[in-house]
């Protein structure tokens, strides 16, 4: 029967290609799917505590945010001193390292022979990959207690306000803020000033990688022609590289600042949690994340509502912090794509 | 010589100076941090720590906590794998340019870095609340649920490796397929995802050693248990949260169980980083 011989590859072939249509589909509706379980987790986080701390935010409304009372006794609960904690701590880590960064940064682009950065680089990269619980254990049993024998004494006696042997140094009793920022009769050494150090470690691999990797992006014709003027390393890198790069470097500084305040475990170890607002920088205080991970589990009612209006906080600083980071970031590899 | 001119080497040699000071002082806070950690935990290992169970306390070991931390992270990785290739294939081989793909890609990069703790209480409010709602009171945190929360921070790990990865894989290699009548899902399946595969393993790698330090998001949703737990719907203990509490406690030999916990991690950690190198660095020869 030749009528069916002709008619059967192309019934055949119509069928196929109707099933790869509907294979197709199916599979793009997938993926989509799946792409899109980002964008819910990302919604459904910031959605999630919100629902959580209505109660706490139709409670206490902008009162919330400026009181300093967290009074579990009373159910009333204020933001002011974990939010005061996190960005102390967040701004003395970004403090510490954004420059020792910048010179790792720079090391590794500029002064180091060939042969030693990719294993440095390494090794610095592996600092990152070090669980923060790692860095909490390390500064609550090994940092703290060196801070508290070796650094503190020192900076209570000659920059406090209230050091052991009743003498104000020079430096407390004529420059403002000093004496109060490092005045403290704590004697451990979990403390803002401590969180922020091992903040500024935790996130020094952050920021200089991806300081490293932008300095790599600057043409090398610009910095040949900046040596054959006769520039000085170090100019080639603050004159020449550093202005080239600027967003990019601004985007990783941010990038590390999302980490700072979002950072939990490192932090909840080595910060003391006392909920208490003191000007010093010895003194232990409390962080948004540190309060949520001691607290949640045992909260209930307005006190637990409150936590999660406090992780609401959280959520939303970390990103837009992360949003203006990555903005940053994609203005270079613009730039590199033309 | 000029006093400008010395100005500019003096400023240079100091800045020099400084950048290979910063690189050092780097250095060693590593080498300090991984030296407590090999120290105080090599000398806190026993075979104690892989037969007891916490209930013990300070005699006991850490085998339920292992045990959790193995399950709840094969939870985390099994849920975050699939999605997270499917969606990273999605953002290389359908979206690429296109509006909602370079937003998903960008909020991508955010939850990267997004606050692991409030990944927690999201997961809380949608698993643990209402489990414990429906079954009135009879299962509250779990395993699963922890797994969960792990999953949302691998996620994003593994949904940028895989963008990243099918991105590298050559066009000429779709050409040619298509070019023979291959239908995209096909295409995408059975040719592109291996031809990334060993890219895209190393991200599930990377997400793995990133998740399995966690703690944060673990306490409000596996939250812990003395006892050894199988069912992925009972509380489960793991590593991190074993070694938050530990570390807390006053007794030293609860902290000798912390930091023997501690090395265990790191050691996790440090390898599943250097296996995921030693793929990535063969395929880059392959490729060559």
């Amino acid at each position: 029967m030749p009528v069916n011989q002709a008619a059967l590859p192309t019934d055949i072939l119509e069928q196929r290609s109707h099933r790869d249509a509907r294979h197709e589909r199916l599979f793009r509706w997938l993926l989509k799917g799946c792409a899109l379980i980002v964008l819910a987790a990302l919604l459904g986080a910031a959605g999630a505590t919100l629902w959580g701390g209505r109660e706490a935010f139709s409670t206490f409304g902008w009162h919330f945010l400026v009181s300093s009372a967290w009074d579990p006794g009373n159910d009333v609960y204020g933001a002011l001193v974990p939010v005061y904690g996190t960005i102390a701590t967040s701004f003395i880590a970004l403090l510490i390292a954004v420059p020792v960064s910048f010179g790792i940064a720079v090391y590794l682009s500029e002064v180091a022979p060939a042969w030693l950065r990719t294993p440095v680089a390494s090794a610095i990269e592996l600092l990152a990959g070090i669980p923060s619980i790692i860095y909490g254990m390390w500064g609550l049993f090994v940092f703290a207690p060196f801070f508290a024998n070796h650094i503190k004494p020192w900076l209570t006696s000659n920059l406090g306000n209230k050091p052991d042997d009743g003498k104000l140094s020079w430096v407390a009793e004529h420059v403002p803020f000093v004496g109060k920022l490092f005045g403290s009769d704590y004697p451990f050494g979990a403390s803002i000033l401590v969180a922020g150090i091992v903040l500024a470690i935790m996130i020094i691999p952050f920021i200089s990688s991806v300081m490293r990797e932008v300095f790599q992006t600057v043409p090398t014709r610009l910095k040949e022609s900046a040596y054959a003027l006769g520039s000085s390393t170090w100019e080639v890198s603050w004159d020449i590289v550093l202005p080239y790069t600027r967003s990019a470097v601004i985007g990783g500084v941010f990038l590390g600042l999302g980490r700072a305040l979002g950072e939990t475990m490192a932090v909840t170890f080595v910060l003391g949690n006392a909920m208490q607002l003191s000007a010093s920088l010895l003194d232990p205080g409390t962080s948004i994340a540190s309060t949520i991970a001691n607290q949640f589990s045992e909260a209930s009612g307005l006190q637990k509502s409150s936590l999660m209006a406090l992780a609401f906080l959280l959520f939303v600083v970390t990103f837009i912090v992360l949003l203006i980071a990555r903005l940053m970031l994609r203005q270079l590899a613009r730039k590199e794509g033309h | 010589m000029s006093s400008p001119y010395l100005r500019r080497r003096i400023t240079n040699a100091l800045a020099m100076v400084l950048s290979t000071l910063a690189t050092m002082v780097g250095l060693a806070f590593l080498a300090w941090i991984l030296w407590e950690t090999l120290r105080q935990g090599i000398s806190a290992l026993d075979l104690k720590l892989f037969t007891k169970i916490t209930a013990y306390g300070e005699d006991g070991g850490l085998a339920n906590a292992m045990v959790g931390s193995l399950i709840i992270n094969f939870i985390g990785i099994a849920i975050a794998t699939p999605i997270g290739v499917l969606a990273g294939t999605w953002l290389a081989e359908y979206a690429d340019r296109t509006k909602l793909g370079e937003s998903i890609r960008f909020l991508n990069d955010i939850l990267l870095s997004a606050p692991s703790i409030v990944m927690g209480l999201f997961v809380y409010t949608i698993i643990v609340l209402p489990t414990t709602v429906l079954t009135h009171g009879s299962t509250t945190f779990s395993g699963f649920a922890g797994g969960v929360a792990l999953a949302l921070i691998a996620l994003p790990v593994i949904v940028r490796t895989t963008d990243e990865m099918l991105r590298l894989v050559p066009s000429t290699l779709r050409e040619a397929a298509l070019s023979l009548g291959v239908p995209q899902w096909k295409l995408t399946l059975q040719i592109l995802i291996r031809a990334a595969r060993s890219g895209i393993i190393t991200g599930v790698l990377l997400a793995l050693a990133r998740i399995s330090g966690e703690t944060a998001p673990l306490l409000f949703t596996a939250f812990g248990n003395n006892y050894m737990a199988i069912n992925p719907i009972e509380k489960m203990s793991s590593l991190p949260q074993i070694i938050y509490q530990y570390a807390n406690d006053p007794g030293d030999s609860m902290h000798a169980l912390a930091w023997a916990g501690a090395f265990v991690i790191t050691m996790f950690v440090l390898l599943l980083s250097l296996a995921s190198r030693l793929i990535l660095s063969r395929t880059k020869v392959s490729h060559d």
